[in-house]
């Protein structure tokens, strides 16, 4: 069934900074209150709270910039995340455990493990990841409410 | 086992949340490699790591963790631990490498939150 636009409950929009380690994780945090606030049952919240700050640690270590579009309806939570940075050559590749293109600094940082995408897809009741190299990724995810509110 | 207890047995220093100390610790998970914490680690568990930036503090908000004892003394900067304070996640270290660490808690009857990778249910 479509939804009209007018189910949205709530929209917020965030900014992401590329390289700026030490913000990364701020934007996943604000998510995670206003999910609180608006009584999101904490499982949920907690799944969607793991796939933000991974999405966020991406976009931190692997592009110049990005946002970060959180949109609730009483559906679903659904949170975009479009970047502009090195994009991803190849996403089969980058969805298998263990491959990583990371550098040493984000290494260094505990990350880069290559668990990432697969550990957003694992979080997420849907989960869409379109990228072209050198120019940028669109995550698209989403987190079903429709059997509990 | 509590945290106090546990921070007898390993003869940690408090860094912040003292006033937790009273919690009920089930389970454990240790690792150096946050994305690792973040793919294993489940709620309510304590996290054993040598890491001490930020992202460490990030990481246990997201997972809703229990608190972190940072191991070989470890000690993260002012700016993490009031990181830490804002978000409510105790803090403490331990001058025992992550071996002896889990070794002494293990024998203490705590257990990993899951056992082995292939095996990710939560205990």
């Amino acid at each position: 069934m479509i939804q009209p636009a007018n189910d949205v409950l709530l929209e917020k929009v965030y900014s992401v900074k590329g390289g700026n380690f030490l913000k990364a994780g701020e934007v996943s945090s604000k998510i995670k209150k206003v999910l609180k606030e608006i009584g999101i049952p904490d499982e949920k919240i907690r799944r969607l709270s793991i796939a933000s700050f991974e999405a966020e640690m991406n976009v931190v270590c692997y592009a110049k910039i990005g946002i970060m579009l959180l949109s609730i309806n009483h559906h679903k939570i659904k949170l975009t995340v479009e970047d502009v940075g090195n994009g991803i050559e190849d996403i089969a590749l980058a969805m298998q455990e263990g491959y990583s293109t990371a550098t040493e600094e984000i290494r260094e940082m505990g990350f880069g493990a290559g668990m990432g995408l697969p550990n957003i897809k694992k979080n997420v009741d849907d989960f869409h990841i379109e990228s072209t190299a050198g120019k940028g990724t669109r995550l698209e995810i989403s987190i079903t409410l429709k059997n509990l509110m | 086992m509590t945290l106090q207890e546990i921070k007898d047995v390993l003869r940690c220093e408090d860094l912040c949340g003292e006033a937790a100390l009273h919690s009920e610790v089930k389970t454990v998970f240790a690792a150096d490699l946050l994305s690792d914490v973040l793919a294993y680690a489940k709620q309510g568990t304590l996290l054993l790591t040598g890491i001490t930036n930020q992202q460490v503090v990030r990481t246990a908000e997201m997972l809703e963790l229990l608190a972190i004892i940072f191991v070989r003394g470890k000690r993260p900067d002012a700016e993490t631990i009031n990181l830490a304070k804002s978000k409510n996640i105790p803090m403490l270290t331990t001058k025992y490498i992550l071996f002896e660490t889990c070794g002494r808690l293990y024998n203490c009857g705590l257990r990993g939150c899951i056992e082995s990778v292939k095996d990710d249910t939560a205990r």
